[in-house]
C-alpha cells in the first residue's frame, strides 16, 4: 500500500465531474425533485378539477380570496427582487447591501408566510371539505412549507452575512440560497394562476 | 439547452419570464376568456420552446475560466495526453514554457473508456489502465527533468480539462495528440473544441512516437 493510501481514512475521494459545481447540481437535484414532487400535486389537482370536479369551480358556496393571495403573490415576487439585489451587492463587495436584501428577503417571505396563515383562518373551507378543500391545501400548504424551508436557509445565510461570512469572491451561501428562493417564487407563480386565476 | 437554475441570476431571470408567461395568459383569460387564455398559452409556449432550441444553437460555448493561475513567478502548464508523453519536443516545449518560471505541471490522463462502459459506469478498469499509462508518463518526464504531477481524468478529454482547470487552474494548457490520421482526438476536432471552451492559450503538440519525429504547432491565443 502506498504512502498515499495508508494516509487517507474514510471512504475514497469521489471522482468529481466539474460541469456544474457539486453544491450547485446538489441543489439543481432537489429542485428537479421538487419539480417531480409538485409535478404529482398537480396532477391531482387538475384530475379534481377537470375530470372528476363539478361543472363550476370553485364549487359553490366556496370563494377564493384572489385579490390577497394577489397582493402576497406582489410581496413574493418583490422578495425575489430584494434576493438579487443581495447576491449582486456581495458580488460587487458591498457587505451593507448583501446584509439589507437578505434582512428584506426574509421579512417579505415571514409576511407571505403569515398572510397565508392569515388566509387559512378565514377562508371558510377546510381540507375535509371534499376534492377541492383537499386539492386546495394540499398545493398551497405544499408551497407554504416551501417557503418555510427557504426561510429557514435565508436565515442562516443572513446570520453568516452578519457574522462576516461571503465576500465578493466567495458568496456560494448566498447563491444557492438565491437559486432555491426563487425556485420557491416560480412555483408560487404556477399554483397562484392555476389555483385562484384559472 | 442551458440550464435555466444554474447561477442565482438565470434562476431570476427565469422567474422574470415565468411572471411575464402567466401574466399574460391570466389576463386574456380574464379579460376576453377562457379560450382566449389557452392561446396565449400555446403561442408563448411554442414561441419559447423554439426560442430555446435556436438560441441553444446559435448560443457561443461558454468559456471556462481556469479557478486559478500562477501568481508572481509561478506557473502552471496543463499537459493533456493519453499516451503520447514522453516525447522530446514535448518536453522541450514544456521547458520552453517553463523558462525563467517556478513551473507547476500537471499532467491528465484521460481514462478512455467504450460508451457502453462509460455509460454503464463500469470505468475501474479504465481508470486502472490510465494510471498505468500515467505513471509512464510521468516517469519519462521525470527522466527529461520535468517534475510533473499526474491524475487521472475524465473519459471525454474536453471534461478532463474542465476538471484540472477547476481543481488544478492553469496558465496554459498542452494537448498532446498523435499525427493526424492516428489520431482519434483530431478527428473528433478536440483541440478546436479546447479553444472555443477553455479562456486559456492552448498549445499542440504532435507526437508521432513511432517515427520518434515531432513538431510544434503554433500555440493560438484563445
Amino acid at each position: 500500500m502506498s504512502a498515499h493510501a495508508e494516509a487517507h481514512h474514510g471512504p475514497p475521494v469521489a471522482n468529481q465531474s466539474s460541469r456544474v459545481d457539486a453544491p450547485t447540481l446538489g441543489m439543481l437535484l432537489f429542485i428537479a425533485s421538487e419539480v417531480m414532487l409538485f409535478g404529482s400535486f398537480f396532477t391531482i389537482y387538475f384530475f379534481a378539477r377537470v375530470v372528476a370536479g363539478p361543472a363550476e369551480w370553485p364549487p359553490p358556496p366556496f370563494e377564493l380570496p384572489v385579490f390577497v393571495a394577489g397582493i402576497n403573490t406582489a410581496i413574493l415576487i418583490t422578495s425575489s427582487f430584494t434576493m438579487h439585489w443581495a447576491l449582486q451587492a456581495i458580488k460587487r463587495g458591498n457587505r451593507a447591501g448583501m446584509q439589507a436584501g437578505l434582512v428584506l428577503t426574509v421579512a417579505l417571505g415571514l409576511t407571505f408566510l403569515l398572510t397565508q396563515i392569515r388566509e387559512y383562518s378565514r377562508v371558510g373551507f377546510s381540507p375535509q371539505d371534499g376534492a377541492f378543500g383537499s386539492t386546495f391545501y394540499g398545493l398551497t400548504g405544499l408551497h407554504g412549507a416551501h417557503v418555510f424551508v427557504g426561510l429557514t436557509i435565508l436565515t442562516f445565510a443572513t446570520i453568516r452575512a452578519f457574522r462576516g461570512h461571503f465576500s465578493a469572491a466567495e458568496h456560494r451561501g448566498v447563491e444557492i440560497s438565491g437559486i432555491y428562493w426563487h425556485f420557491v417564487d416560480v412555483m408560487w407563480i404556477v399554483v397562484y394562476t392555476t389555483v385562484y386565476i384559472l | 439547452m442551458i440550464n435555466p437554475l444554474r447561477s442565482e441570476a438565470e434562476a431570476y431571470r427565469f422567474l422574470l419570464l415565468t411572471v411575464g408567461y402567466f401574466a399574460a395568459i391570466a389576463i386574456a383569460t380574464l379579460a376576453i376568456g377562457t379560450w382566449a387564455g389557452v392561446v396565449v398559452f400555446l403561442v408563448l409556449t411554442v414561441a419559447g420552446a423554439v426560442y430555446v432550441v435556436r438560441a441553444s444553437r446559435t448560443e457561443p460555448p461558454r468559456q471556462a475560466v481556469p479557478a486559478r493561475r500562477g501568481r508572481g513567478n509561478e506557473r502552471l502548464i496543463l499537459v493533456i495526453a493519453n499516451e503520447t508523453v514522453g516525447g522530446e519536443r514535448l518536453r522541450d516545449e514544456i521547458l520552453s514554457r517553463s523558462e525563467g518560471y517556478d513551473e507547476q505541471v500537471l499532467v491528465v490522463t484521460p481514462a478512455l473508456n467504450s460508451h457502453l462502459r462509460h455509460w454503464a459506469s463500469d470505468e475501474d478498469n479504465a481508470r486502472v489502465e490510465a494510471q498505468k499509462r500515467l505513471d509512464a508518463s510521468l516517469a519519462r518526464l521525470q527522466a527529461g527533468g520535468i517534475d510533473a504531477k499526474g491524475e487521472v481524468g475524465d473519459a471525454e478529454p474536453l471534461q478532463a480539462m474542465e476538471d484540472a482547470l477547476r481543481l488544478f487552474g492553469a496558465d496554459e494548457i498542452i494537448i498532446s495528440t498523435h499525427p493526424e490520421g492516428r489520431s482519434h482526438w483530431l478527428e473528433k476536432g478536440i483541440v478546436e473544441s479546447a479553444r472555443e471552451r477553455f479562456a486559456v492559450p492552448i498549445t499542440h503538440v504532435v507526437v508521432d512516437l513511432a517515427a520518434e519525429h515531432e513538431e510544434v504547432q503554433d500555440p493560438k491565443p484563445s
